[in-house]
């Protein structure tokens, strides 16, 4: 092997963080998942009630790859995976920055239970490799990826700490403001934690449950109480999408933010996509739970 | 007003009709939620602090706030008068809006007082430090240098403080008007 030149050490963050992106890539590739490259300038961002896309002449930044992987999909690829930049404007705080690196991951067939399993196998193997343990850590407190996972559904966490059920009767603004002043906070610390089943006003991009149409089929993956990763069964009833796309819209025109074009080429190949599972995992946020940095300066190289 | 993505660090905002300054911030945004900010706020009136979450929904209320110079003139017997410099315009203080600050003042000292919606909320010296002659206390125990043991003497406003046992009747010390507490013994005046 070549020696390694003089420079920072291999215990510094950012050379963490290159054995984890290496790890995170041939974790994918040995499970036979193809790595694909699409747009990041985008005609159609994802409408989503509160993501902001940043324009960027007349398209704009991508705010995921979600669209275009899931019309690969369609195309009949069964294991995908990307990684590369995401944008999202104004989002700016020790867990945010409005430029990072998002990877996500497909599997069809497959749902949210088959993504969440390979979350379970990807955490210790990319901790392993990026700091030569199984472990992450938050707030000086080790959290063991090789050990008990606490997975819990949306109403039973908010019923144990914010005293109300989200699932019986949702209310937007409560269950967002809930779950950052008490749920998030109360989560245990010394492992992973995942939250099922969401109610169906918050489901996004994810079917519902077909034994309890009330919750989604989603979940969302929490290291220390910082949220890292997302995860649907995806819908792919184009008519449900529809309406759900122009919900947000409505919801976003109400609140004066700008409405961005619906995806027809979306839309129009979700008919043959495969029933799927998929998952969004943030990157940065992942490289500094296993550096055990309090926050996302210490492994981005510039934060500007 | 202001709305919840004006806020940062050091913004005085006020809410029920109490000012407040933000000495925290953090900005939070739940997956597929709403943007969020975690404040640490302090009470400008108690001085005590409080955890707040705004939501972008959340009209937040700009405060009257005017900070002016002043200097101690004199005691009226009701009053602590302070005098601004500049205008000339005087200000009548009572126990209650100058708290221990009153203990400290001397001659001609700037303080800069806090007015929300044209009263005063808060006082503080522009020097943070003062330093004042010891009237009373048990006589010194001469070579003990010890700070940690103390004992209790009085400054010329009646005030008692805790010195360390070298301290004398006539000695001057140095007081930390923030705290209330011993400084060091400076030379005499």
């Amino acid at each position: 092997m070549t020696p390694r030149p003089e420079g920072p050490g291999a215990d510094h963050p950012l050379a963490l963080r290159s054995r984890m992106l290496a790890a995170l890539r041939a974790f994918f590739a040995g499970r036979g998942f193809v790595e694909v490259e699409t747009p990041v300038r985008v005609a159609a961002p994802a409408l989503e009630t509160h993501i902001d896309a940043e324009p960027s002449g007349d398209r704009w930044l991508r705010t995921s790859p979600e669209l275009h992987m899931k019309r690969l999909l369609a195309r009949g690829w069964p294991r995908l995976f990307q990684m590369g930049p995401c944008f999202r404007r104004g989002e700016r705080g020790e867990l945010h920055h409005p430029e990072y690196t998002m990877l996500e991951w497909y599997r069809a067939p497959g749902d949210a239970a088959a993504i969440l399993g390979d979350l379970r196998a990807l955490l210790p193997e990319a901790a392993l490799a990026a700091c030569g343990r199984p472990a992450a850590r938050r707030g000086g407190i080790e959290i063991p990826l090789d050990g008990p996972w606490e997975i819990l559904t949306v109403a039973d966490a908010f019923r144990r700490w914010a005293g109300w059920d989200p699932v019986e009767a949702f209310d937007a603004d409560r269950f967002d403001l809930d779950l950052v002043d008490r749920v998030e906070p109360a989560l245990p610390r010394d492992r992973p934690v995942v939250l099922t089943e969401y109610p169906a006003a918050a489901a996004a991009l994810a079917r519902l449950k077909p034994s309890d149409p009330r919750v989604a089929e989603r979940w969302e993956a929490y290291l220390g109480g910082v949220e890292l990763a997302n995860a649907y069964s995806e819908l792919t009833d184009p008519a449900e999408q529809r309406a759900r796309f122009e919900a947000c819209a409505a919801g976003r025109r109400a609140r004066n933010r700008d409405v961005y074009p619906l995806d027809e080429s979306f839309l129009s190949t979700l008919a043959r996509m495969p029933p799927a599972g998929g998952a969004a995992l943030g990157v940065d946020r992942l490289a500094m739970l296993l550096a055990g940095a309090d926050s996302l300066d210490a492994v981005m190289a510039f934060r500007e | 007003m202001y709305t919840a993505s004006d806020l940062r660090k050091g913004l005085k905002i006020e809410l029920d009709g109490t000012p407040y300054e933000i000495v925290e911030y953090n900005f939070v945004k739940p997956g597929k939620g709403q943007a969020m900010y975690k404040c640490r706020i302090k009470n400008l009136k108690t001085q005590t602090t409080q955890d707040r979450t705004f939501r972008e929904v959340d009209a937040i209320g700009k405060p009257d706030l005017e900070q002016r110079n002043v200097r101690y003139s004199y005691n009226d017997g009701q009053h602590y008068v302070f005098t601004d410099p500049k205008t000339y315009e005087e200000f009548g203080l009572n126990t209650d809006n100058l708290g221990e600050a009153r203990y400290f003042l001397t001659d001609d000292i700037e303080v800069s007082l806090l007015f929300h919606n044209g009263a005063v909320i808060g006082v503080e010296f522009v020097k943070p430090f003062v330093e004042k002659e010891i009237v009373e206390t048990e006589p010194g125990v001469r070579g003990d240098t010890a700070t940690n043991v103390t004992k209790p003497a009085k400054i010329d406003s009646g005030h008692e403080i805790r010195v360390p046992l070298f301290i004398n009747q006539g000695d001057w010390v140095r007081i930390d008007t923030r705290t209330g507490e011993y400084v060091e013994r400076v030379a005499r005046r």
